[in-house]
């Protein structure tokens, strides 16, 4: 079913499935940026249709709902535990077509990853989905040779801004008789998605081991200043460590804690005795670019990485990740035609 | 060709007295220190029209054009016009150049349009100031610098302004990374240390610079909306006693500013000594003069200021004193 709504129309839709559903969408928040009177556009929940940030790419992904940046699992006394509390109403996110396909990734690695996480699990199992279409590519993206650029299935509806109306594809009937109390017309919609983008890549099929040693890693040593920014705008990073606090008045009584974790920061790494497995800046891009785009294909038949962009955009220091994947596809023909020869 | 020349209207029209005889240099105000390209053109273009063909850049953003013969000031003074009109600079009379040159160009550092630690714009900040005190004859030097790294170097100013930021701390979005607390410690004050995988920021010590802000991966730690500054007062350069502007307030709003540079500006009328030479007193010495009592009055009259807004009730100056020692063995 496809309908072609008003604005208003639309916002009485939304307003109604605010009132069944926490709607998580991305929101503009003005001067939150890194810098001075910048914007930053992160994921928030939202109740009114013009709060949520339509035009501009979210700097930051919405894993952060399924993933929590900071979660509290639960808090202990000497001799009990109890599970920190938690929301259990209903969730819709909204979300373009390649975070669509992260969210397959997050699935595989705390769901189908030899055992299901049961904070991940119990969010998990609340979350809809709304599509946001993509009506031109941005900037850093790199979808379509990622193959996220388009998604036909997994969502209530779409979201496609046209002038004054919007139009939808709309697979859920409840959703469908929103739209009908509504006065949209019924039409066929196929939600907007890109077929090109600007930057290309080509990943590797086969990486050989010896690409552990190969000198491309090395200008990464100088030029990135391990701030981890790359994993934490990302989609489908799902790293994370555990802090086990203490209240300070009372030390016997404290929580546990389940915070982000970035494999590019310093102490990603570390081990008892002081020892950290990568040290540089380079071993530790090796060990990102290697895991989004192979070793993560070896274990679950496609990439982790789905071309979003985001790590390219929040770089401080101009690193792409899209080119990285590309060096690393010459240095791999290099390494093979000089094995061949 | 006889010259008659009135040196004092010459220089209180933005004109240098020139150690060559029959040359002048004309004085090119730009505050804030942004400028269209084209005006740059134009200036290009007088300086090769009139002058000497070359341009010389100050210490106070503005531009001197230097070996351009006397008589043709009035020409100048026509040709200079588009920039004037370009720099929003108040003026009395079109095509007459310049109404004063006692206070000095407004200086600003790039800010927040170009730097990344900028807590505001301070070339919007510094037009906005040179609107309210230009022209006058008094001799007042005001700078704006967009953050504690004081690259406008606004602790040589009467009035300097240091942009600050009140950090913002969403503890829900923080993963204990450490980052901000590294980056305080090395490129400011130290003030971030981390409790039960949380940050704490030691107010006092905090001086708003927003470092933690820029470097923490989350935005977990965001600016205020609001932006504050930081006044330093009475900061000189000179042949008696040169030294540094010391802190009158910080967390300050833009409004308490503007009024307390108004009111200054009062109290120097009152105070100066009707003999300073050329009209020119360092404020600082009035101060020394009047005591720090009366000054406090005087600047802070009517002045509403903002809730956060902390003041210190004493100041005291060191710098070099060359009038009292100069002996170096
Ligand atoms: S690695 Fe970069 S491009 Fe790939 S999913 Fe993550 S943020 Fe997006
Ligand atoms: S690649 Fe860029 S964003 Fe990622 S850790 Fe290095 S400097 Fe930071
Ligand atoms: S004072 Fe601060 S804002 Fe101004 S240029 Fe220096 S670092 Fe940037
Ligand atoms: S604003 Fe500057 S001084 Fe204050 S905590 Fe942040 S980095 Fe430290
Ligand atoms: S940089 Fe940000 S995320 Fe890291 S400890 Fe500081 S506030 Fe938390």
């Amino acid at each position: 079913m496809g309908y072609v709504i008003s604005r208003t129309g639309f916002e009485s839709v939304i307003e109604k499935l605010g009132q069944q559903y926490r709607l998580y969408a991305p929101v503009r928040k003005v001067g939150e940026g890194r810098y001075t009177d910048v914007d930053v556009v992160r994921y928030d929940f939202v109740t009114k249709f013009d709060e949520i940030e339509l035009e501009a790419k979210s700097d930051y992904a919405f894993k952060e709902l399924l993933t929590p940046l900071s979660q509290t699992l639960f808090f202990f006394t000497e001799n009990e535990v109890k599970e920190a509390d938690f929301d259990d109403r209903d969730v819709i996110i909204f979300l373009r077509s390649c975070d669509m396909h992260a969210v397959k990734r997050l699935d595989a690695i705390y769901l189908e990853n030899k055992f299901a996480d049961p904070f991940y699990e119990r969010i998990r199992k609340r979350v809809k989905f709304a599509l946001i279409g993509c009506a031109h590519s941005y900037e850093d993206c790199f979808c379509v040779d990622m193959g996220t650029n388009r998604t036909t299935e997994g969502y209530l509806f779409s979201i496609d801004v046209a002038g004054d109306e919007i139009k939808s594809d709309v697979a859920c009937p409840d959703v469908a008789a929103l739209f009908e109390a509504a006065d949209a017309k019924a039409e066929e919609v196929v939600p907007a998605y890109v077929t090109e983008n600007e930057v290309r890549v080509t990943v590797p099929e086969k990486v050989p081991n010896e690409i552990y040693k190969h000198g491309m890693w090395d200008e990464y040593t100088a030029r990135c200043i391990n701030c981890g920014r790359c994993n934490f705008v990302c989609p489908t990073c799902t790293c994370y460590t555990m802090q086990d606090v203490f209240y300070t008045d009372n030390g016997k009584v404290g929580e546990r804690r389940r915070v982000g974790a970035s494999c590019m920061v310093d102490g990603y790494t570390n081990v008892a005795g002081g020892g950290q497995y990568r040290r540089t800046n380079g071993e530790r891009m090796r060990f990102k670019v290697l895991h989004k785009v192979y070793d993560f294909r070896k274990r679950f038949g496609y990439d982790m990485c789905v071309g979003c962009g985001r790590c390219d955009m929040v770089c401080p220091e101009y690193i792409s990740f899209a080119n990285c994947i590309n060096k690393l596809n010459d240095a791999v023909n290099e390494l093979e035609g000089g094995a061949s020869k | 060709m006889a010259r008659d020349i009135n040196t004092k209207k010459l220089k209180k029209n933005a004109f240098r007295y020139s150690k060559v005889r029959g040359e002048t240099a004309s004085r090119i105000r730009i505050p804030g220190g942004v400028i269209n390209a084209k005006s740059m053109a134009k200036i290009a273009e007088v300086a090769e029209t009139y002058g000497n063909g070359t341009i010389f850049v100050t210490n106070r953003q503005g531009v001197e054009l230097p070996g351009i013969a006397l008589e043709d000031m009035p020409a100048v003074n026509k040709a200079i016009q588009s920039i004037i009109d370009d720099s929003g600079v108040n003026q009395e009379e079109r095509d007459k150049g310049y109404p004063a040159s006692g206070t000095r160009n407004v200086v600003a550092c790039p800010g927040s349009r170009l730097c990344p630690f900028g807590c505001y714009d301070t070339t919007e900040f510094a037009r906005k100031m040179d609107k309210m005190i230009f022209p006058n004859n008094l001799h007042v030097k005001i700078a704006f610098t967009g953050c504690s790294n004081d690259c406008g170097k606004v602790r040589m100013d009467d009035f300097g302004i240091i942009g600050m930021t009140e950090p913002q701390y969403d503890p829900n979005r923080c993963v204990g990374c450490e980052q901000c607390i590294k980056y305080c410690n090395i490129r400011s004050v130290g003030a971030l240390s981390l409790v039960n995988g949380k940050v704490v920021r030691d107010t006092d010590l905090c001086i708003g610079c927003g470092v933690c802000v820029a470097y923490c991966p989350t935005r977990a730690w965001t600016r205020s909306k609001e932006h504050y500054f930081r006044l330093v007062l009475l900061g000189r350069t000179g042949k008696k006693n040169p030294r540094l502007a010391e802190d009158f307030i910080k967390w300050a709003d833009e409004q308490s500013i503007m009024d307390i540079v108004k009111n200054a500006y009062a109290y120097v009328e009152e105070y100066i000594d009707p003999n300073a030479y050329e009209g020119k007193e360092h404020i600082g010495y009035i101060v020394d003069r009047t005591g720090f009592d009366e000054f406090f009055k005087w600047i802070m009259k009517d002045v509403k200021l903002n809730d956060k807004a902390e003041v210190a009730h004493r100041i005291y100056w060191g710098g070099k004193h060359y009038d009292r020692s100069n002996n170096l063995k």
